[in-house]
Order: C-alpha cells, then structure tokens, then sequence
C-alpha cells in the first residue's frame, strides 16, 4: 500500500468514528454596507497606512498623472503589458516621451537579468481592490505576468474606484472566484516590508520598495 | 546569541535550558519586549471586530474541513492534477525529504531558495540536502539570520524574535561582511541585495502553504517580504510542503482564516502579500515555474486525528498567538522548549510527533492560566489538552499517544493514592487538619523548591470545619435554626 | 469561558464549598465568606464531610484519583440551592471540569448538575447579592489580583474590581500586565519552580509599583504565591483574601 493509501486509511478508519461537518455563518466577513465614499476613505487610510502612496486621478487624464509620477520619481525604465488598456493606454501617451518601455509580455528567461537589474519600475493594471484592508486584488495574465508586480522596485498599480469592495470575502464571492482560479492570484497591500530586526519596521525587502496606487475616478477631479 | 556561540537544544533538557534563560538578561529582555509589543497589536487591530464570533467562525471553518479530511485531500489532489500540480504523500518526515530530495536531484538541483515552512523545519530538511550535496538557503529575513547563526527559530511566524538589533548587526557582519550597525534600513537592504541574486540561480524553490483550498486546487501563501513570491515564482521547479491538516473545503472559508491569522499573528490587519497558486506555468503565459509539486505529509497527524479529544490540535493555523500570550514562553524563550514547534502549540503537538518520552516536561510547562486558549484565532482549548497530556504521560489515559506512560512512577501513584483515601474519608480529614494545626509550630520552614523563593505557609491552629462547627453552634444558641444539609458523618 | 450567566434571585439558602486550601491554611477567609454571606440574611450550610475538589490530582493527570475524590464532594449538596465556592480555581474545577470528568459515568447527570449551581463567592456576592457596603476602613489603595481561573475559566475578570469599587474609602490601582499568571499554577509552582518565581517575582515587583501596601485576591493559591513571594522578600506590602477585606473594612 501506498503512502497515500495508508494516510487515507487511517483517516477513513477513524477509531472515533466518524465527525458531524458544522454549518458555517459567514456574516461577520460581509454585509459592511459602506458607501462608495466609506469604501474609498478606507481603502486609502489602509494602504497608506503600511507606506502605499495613492494618486487620484481620471480615467480620461490619468496618464497625464503617470507621466508626472515617472518624473517626479526619476523613473527611466518602465516595464508594462501590450494588450491590456491600461497598458496600450500607457503606451501610446508615452512613446513620444524619454521614458524606455520595456515589454513585459515575453518569457522571463529573455529578459531576467534586465527585469532584476535594468528596470525602475512595473506598470500592471488591478482587477479591483478590498476597502476593508487596502488590498489591490490581481490576476495576473500573460499580457502583465506576475513578476511584473514583484521584481522591478517600484510596481505602479492602476485601480478603478468602482473596483472597490468591502470584504475579501465578498470579492471571493460577487467574482465567482471558485468556479475557476487563475494560474496564480494575488493581494497586494502595500510594498514589501519586514519587522524581522527587533520588530523595527523596514520597507523594500524582497519585493518591490515602493507601491503607486493611480486611483481612477469616473469623473474629473479637482 | 553570538555568532560564535551554536547551541543544540532538546526538549529533555527542557529544565536545564529553562534554567539557562531565565538568567540570561538578554533573552528576558528580548523575548519581554516582543511579546508586550505583539500582545498590544493584537488587541489593537482586533478593536472594531466582533472577535468573539469570527473566532468561532475561524473554529467551525476548520473543524467542518477536519471533519471531512479524507474527501477533501482526494479533492485537492484531484484539483491539483487536473491545474498540472503534481501530488505526493509522505507518511513521515524523511519520506517527505526523500521525495523532495528525489525532484530536486532529477533536476540536477545544486542550489534551492526556500520561503519559510515550519513542516520543512519539522523534518530537518535543510540538513537532509546538504547531505546530498544541494545547498538550501532561507529567503525570510528572520530565517536567513537564524541559519546564518546556525541556529533553529524560535518563534513559529518571528524566527529571529530571540536576536536584538546588535547581535543580528554582528551576525550580518560576521557571516556576510557587512558593516557593524543599528541602522535597520541599511541591514535590510544588504540582506536584499544578498538574496536577489540567489532567486535569480535557484534551480528550485521549496515553500509551505498556509491553506490548500480543495474546492480549486489553490495554495495559498502569506507574506510581508516578497520572498514566498519570488520562490515560487522565479526557480523553474516549486516545491510546496504542507502537513495534512492544512486544507480549507472551499474557497470562501479562505477570507475569515486569513483575516483572523494576520492579526492574531503579528498584530497586522493584512500581510504585504496573499499569494494564491494553482498551477505551474500553462502554455502562453511568460513566467512562473514550469513545474509545480505538492508534498503532504503526515508525521502523526494522522494519529492524533483519531481520538475526539485530541483531533482539536489538528485546527491550528500556526499563528503564533499562544506562544506570544504565554508568560512561561515569554521568560524562557522559544529554545528552551528544544523543538520545532515551541510554546503551547508545541507542548500540546510535539508529544505526538516525538513521543512524550522526549517531550515529558513540556505539558508540565504550564500554570494552565489559559492565556493562550483564550487569544487562539480557532479556540483550541490549549489547557484542557494540556491535562489530557499529563493523564497520557501517567497512565490514565486512553494510552494513544506514544509514549503514554512514561511519568507514572510508584512514589507519585503512592502519593495520589494517599491523597484519595484522605479526601475521601472525611473524618480522617477533619482529625488530619487538626493534628497539621497543633503541629504548626513543627512545620518544616524549607518545603523544597517553595521555599527557595516564598515563606512556607503554616497550617491555621483551627481548621474550617471547625471554625464553621464553632460557629454553627454559636448561631443555634443565639436562636437561629441548625442545619446540616447534606451526608453527617 | 463558561457562557454568560442568568443569575438567580437571592436565596434562602446556599451551601458553601470551603476549599481544602482555605480549610488548611486560611479558614479565616473561609469563614470571612460566610460571614459576608449571613449579613445579606442567607443561611449558610456547610456540609462537612467535604474535602477538596480534586483539582491537584487532576491537573497531574491522575483523574482517576481526581474522579473518586470529586465523586465523593457530587452527594453533599442534595437541595437544589446554590454552591458557593470563594475560589476561582476550585469553583471552576466544579463547573467547568466536573461535566467533563463525569462524562460517560455513572455520575454525569449529578455532575452537570452540580456544577450548574457553582458559584465563585466574589460572583454570587455582586450578582446575586447585589451587595452593598459600606466601607469603614482607613482610605487607601489597594491592588486586586484576580486568579487566571477566575477570569478565564469562569470569565470572573470584573468581579473583585466591582465589588472593591463599592467601598468609599478604596482606591482601587491596577499593576502592570495585571491580567499575567502569578505563577502559581499548582503543582506548576514545584514542578517548574524556576519559571514559577520568576513569574511570582515579577508579580511582587509589579503590585509594589503601584504604591499599594496591601493586596486581595480571590484565590488562595494565589494568595500564598504572592504573599509568602513578599514576606520571602522582607517587603512591607501584605495580602488577603477578598472575602477578609470586605468583612473587615465594613463590620
């Protein structure tokens, strides 16, 4: 008999007998019922609050934003998707411009050495983020792959305001998550940090040092 | 800790190490200012929560999944599978470090990056491919200081919490050249650059899971560092170890565990990073490993879910909580428990996986004030589990633990015994308490380990009963009714 | 944590479990509860063939020895009146650990019986009583020490400050990480007595900070720990049972 087979045996053989599953109530993960506004105001104060930075801006003007947050942090190299919106919007506002796009959307092992050491910045696009914690949420695609948001030391993330949802729990739920998960999903909430040196907070560990959030409203603010 | 100093540990050496600690300013300090720190960010971040019931929510999600254990390992296997994630099982320790051992050598491994897995740690796997050549470095920063001090960890979720600010500057020095100094900033960035280039020529990379989700065949990763992405992200090959209790049914019990994880944990309202896998890299998309492998491992889990009692060890989602909220852990430290799993968590598993012969004094360790039953995200009912230990380690249990037995001894029965027939013997008891009266003044001063640090009490010159009988018979005389409710003997 | 409570309306009659810790060492305390207990016009009946709960026996792991003595304690409360217990660590013995000793016993109905009508002194004087007093003693402060079976086995953690905050003349100071273990545990205090005075001393320390000079707890096990820590120490602050302080500072 197989590892497996053993294993699975003494599960099933229970000298016990056999457990009742409990029912779950997952009410207190729901049902915040916050505002449009509520929800904005905490996503913000949560992910400022671990050393995000957040931009508001427009969906019809906010690659005048990226291009002014590249400069104002001397980004030079930028690497991002083709395909998306997100991305060919980018592109096409900055390929006038001195910024290099690096393109994101070959294997790794063509561009490695250059995404570790040769790039300033990652652009991705967010499927939707969580008020309640101040988590961008992704499913990274072969367009905006999943390193794209971890190596280059500063990952610019583009978010939607009406992306915004209360609870984990009820992004899980309202996207139908279980009926078909992606290659690999993930929150974000912020840049990478440690407290491993006497519970001293220090940022940049091994994932990116510095996470922009470029909020996109609907409409044009002030 | 210096980096010149590599102590092994044991849990049956629990006493001397205690003993150790407990004079060493360093360790009390350390160990006093982590735990105040993380007890407060507990309590802060879980103000606005109804914790009480999403407590019970976390219990409920994890007894629904123990309860259904076999089903949903087949499950998660069968989803794994059919995602391409590729399922073994180890019955124990080394079989797990002989599989993974096998995929690396099959890939020629000479070099593995690893994220912080305490099953890995469980089964001295570091150790069992250094013997066979492969070289495994930690990637999380506490774990890579610790390893770099030859050390173990001594905490579950803050391997390094045992190390201040100046002895992990020395380590750095020490072992990596870096300059001597407190400036965090300046650490974190050498440990950074040190690491990126090992990502970069790992040939695999070896993970633990947090929660496997059978409902979609999903690992599920908790970080701050970035470096449980990148290992199994960036090595071509991605191992991803867990113990068998680690399965979630479906994918909405995910949400509650993960908020009632980070802030039991570390105090955080969420970690950096929440890392969901569920299959290696498919055909079109740019990176990600090429292969991915899934270890379960048994190592006594499997025993211990055999008995009603027992099977709530199985619900622990390795917070980290109890040990932070135990006032024995905080003044000892997590070396002194001398296994890998340290504080109340590790008294109530360790017996299972090492037998209580070698983890005899560990559910002893414990004045059962019940702190840590009361802060564990999933109510395991830590105390209660740690007298049904001591009843396994005299002989009057059920007998299936292994080593049951082993602290039975003659002079203790005797003493038990004796204690029984006095208890039970009322009369006797009532003369006893009055001869331990008269007798006061002849009561010895020194009662061992007591008196080494309090005054012996005294017993009272008149007993309760007495006084009470005195006093019943007073009150009668002064006209009030006597009664005597019960059994007169 | 027992399940928040319906208390009932002040009776009769009560028994009164003494605890083999009071009848030994501080029967004063013992009958400073009962006294309390009098006062509010309740009869008190305290039967005497009890012994001890079994408590040392069972946290040892000797339950079987545990069980014979508990059995013996189920048979001397047969009236339905409540069990008055001035101890957090017995009377959560009896409540808590008699159903789960008795399962599947010949005794499991009288046991969950039993311990349905358990009650920690400190509890039944301020919820059941609903006691008034009135505080004659000297003003000064005083730190209270509530055991860790008190506050987390019976969920008793405010029981001892309520009633301390009904006497006029008390100020009540709170030490440092007050809700830690003194470190007494029990047998813990002689099979690990390292841990065990350090926990102690680092209680000592802490209750002396606050500038009290004397303390109460509703445990004797406590009690002992903490008082016999100072007097080892040659300190000038001193302890007592709740149930002594109460009935000395208001009779």
């Amino acid at each position: 008999m197989s590892a497996r087979d053993n294993i699975l045996k003494r599960l099933r053989e229970r000298t016990d007998g056999p457990l009742t599953a409990p029912q779950s109530d997952f009410a207190v993960v729901s049902g915040r019922g916050w505002s449009q506004q509520e929800r904005l105001a905490r996503f913000e104060r949560w992910i400022t609050s671990v050393h995000g930075e957040v931009i508001h801006t427009s969906r019809d003007d906010w690659t005048r934003a990226l291009a002014g947050l590249l400069e104002a942090k001397d980004i030079r190299r930028l690497a991002l998707g083709r395909e998306h919106p997100v991305a060919a919007e980018a592109r096409a506002a900055l390929a006038e411009g001195d910024v290099v796009l690096i393109d994101a959307d070959r294997d790794i092992e063509t561009w490695r050495h250059e995404q570790f050491h040769d790039t300033d910045a990652g652009l991705t696009s967010t499927r939707g983020a969580i008020a309640e914690t101040g988590s961008l949420w992704l499913w990274p695609t072969p367009d905006e792959p999943r390193l794209l948001s971890l190596v280059p030391p500063i990952h610019i993330a583009v978010l939607d305001a009406d992306t915004i949802e209360d609870t984990f729990f009820d992004v899980v739920e309202a996207h139908g998550w279980a009926g078909g998960m992606p290659t690999n999903a993930l929150l974000i909430s912020g840049p990478s940090k440690t407290a491993d040196i006497e519970q001293t907070l220090a940022y940049g560990v091994h994932g990116p040092r510095e996470l922009v959030v470029l909020l996109r409203h609907a409409e044009e603010r002030p | 800790m210096s980096a010149s100093e590599v102590q092994t540990f044991t849990p049956r050496e629990f006493h001397r190490q205690a003993h150790d600690a407990l004079g060493n300013p360093q360790i009390r300090a350390n160990f006093r200012k982590a735990m105040d720190g993380l007890m407060a960010k507990r309590r802060d971040v879980f103000s606005d929560w109804d914790l009480e019931t999403l407590r019970e929510l976390g219990a409920n999600i994890r007894l629904r999944a123990l309860a259904k254990l076999p089903d949903l390992l087949e499950r998660l296997e069968a989803n794994c599978q059919a995602n391409g994630i590729q399922v073994h099982w180890a019955e124990n320790g080394d079989e797990a470090c002989r599989i993974i051992r096998e995929i690396c050598q099959r890939h020629g491994a000479k070099a593995v990056i690893k994220g912080k897995s305490m099953v890995s740690e469980e089964m001295h796997l570091n150790a069992h491919l250094e013997e066979a050549g492969i070289e495994a470095l930690e990637s999380d920063l506490g774990e890579y200081l610790v390893q770099l001090n030859e050390q173990t960890p001594s905490h579950i979720i803050m391997p390094a919490i045992h190390l201040n600010t100046d002895e992990i500057s020395e380590i750095m020095h020490t072992r990596t050249g870096t300059e001597r100094t407190r400036d965090v900033d300046y650490m974190t960035a050498a440990a950074r650059a040190q690491l990126r280039e090992r990502f970069m020529a790992a040939d695999v990379g070896i993970s633990g899971v947090n929660f496997a989700v059978a409902e979609t065949g999903t690992l599920c990763l908790v970080e701050n560092e970035g470096n449980g992405r990148m290992t199994t992200a960036v090595p071509p090959v991605h191992i991803a170890v867990t113990g068998i209790e680690k399965v979630v049914e479906h994918l909405r019990d995910v949400p509650p565990l993960y908020a009632l994880l980070t802030r039991s944990a570390t105090g955080q309202h969420v970690t950096t990073y929440f890392n969901m896998i569920s299959s290696p890299r498919k055909p079109g998309e740019h990176d990600g490993p090429n292969e991915v492998h899934l270890v379960l491992v048994d190592s006594g889990r499997s025993n211990i879910y055999q008995d009603d009692e027992l099977l709530d060890t199985l619900r622990c989602i390795r917070c980290g909580a109890c040990m932070n909220h135990c006032p024995v852990y905080t003044r000892v430290g997590g070396h002194t428990y001398g296994t890998t799993y340290p504080g109340p968590i590790g008294s109530i598993l360790m017996p299972h996986m090492m037998g209580l012969e070698a983890t005899k004094d560990l559910p002893t360790a414990s004045s059962l004030c019940g702190a840590c039953g009361e802060v564990c995200p999933v109510k395991i009912p830590i105390p209660d589990l740690l007298v049904r230990l001591r009843r396994e380690a005299v002989g009057e249990g059920r007998g299936n633990v292994p080593g049951a037995g082993v602290k039975r001894t003659k002079k203790e029965v005797a003493a038990w015994k004796g204690f029984q027939w006095l208890a039970t013997h009322p009369g006797v008891w009532r003369s006893s308490t009055a001869i331990a009266g008269k007798l006061q003044a002849l009561m010895p001063s020194k009662l061992g380990p007591w008196t080494e640090y309090r005054t012996a009490p005294k017993p009272a010159k008149v007993s309760l009963h007495a006084l009470v009988k005195q006093h019943k018979a007073k009150r009668h005389q002064a006209g009030k009714s006597d009664e005597d409710g019960g059994k007169r003997s | 944590m027992t399940p928040v409570k319906l208390y009932p309306p002040k009776p009769e009659k009560v028994y009164f479990f003494g605890t083999c810790l009071i009848d030994l060492f501080y029967p004063e305390a013992g009958m400073d509860g009962i006294r309390l207990l009098e006062r509010e016009g309740i009869e008190v009946v305290y039967p005497q063939a009890q012994t001890c709960c079994g408590q040392p026996a069972y946290t040892s792991g000797y339950h079987d020895e545990a069980r014979a003595v508990a059995a013996a304690q189920l048979d001397l409360f047969p009236e339905p009146w409540p069990i008055v217990v001035p101890s957090g660590s017995c009377g959560g013995m009896m409540r808590t650990h008699y159903p789960q000793l008795f399962a599947g016993t010949e005794h499991e109905a009288r046991a969950n019986e039993v311990a349905g009508r358990i009650y920690e002194l400190t509890e039944f004087l301020l919820h059941v009583c609903q006691l008034r007093l009135e505080d004659r003693g000297q003003p000064e402060k005083v730190a209270m020490h509530t055991s860790c079976s008190a506050r987390r086995e019976m969920g008793l953690g405010e029981t001892g400050p309520a009633l301390l905050a009904r006497m006029g003349q008390v100020e009540l100071v709170e030490q440092a990480r007050a809700t830690e273990c003194c470190g007494f545990g029990g047998t813990f205090a002689v099979r690990h007595p390292e841990v065990s005075a350090a926990m102690v001393e680092d209680k000592t320390q802490a209750i002396e900070a606050t500038g009290a000079r004397r303390f109460v707890t509703s445990d004797c096990g406590c009690l002992m720990n903490i008082a016999g820590r100072f007097e080892h120490q040659g300190k000038a602050v001193s302890g007592e049972h709740i149930a002594s302080y109460l009935w000395r500072r208001t009779s």
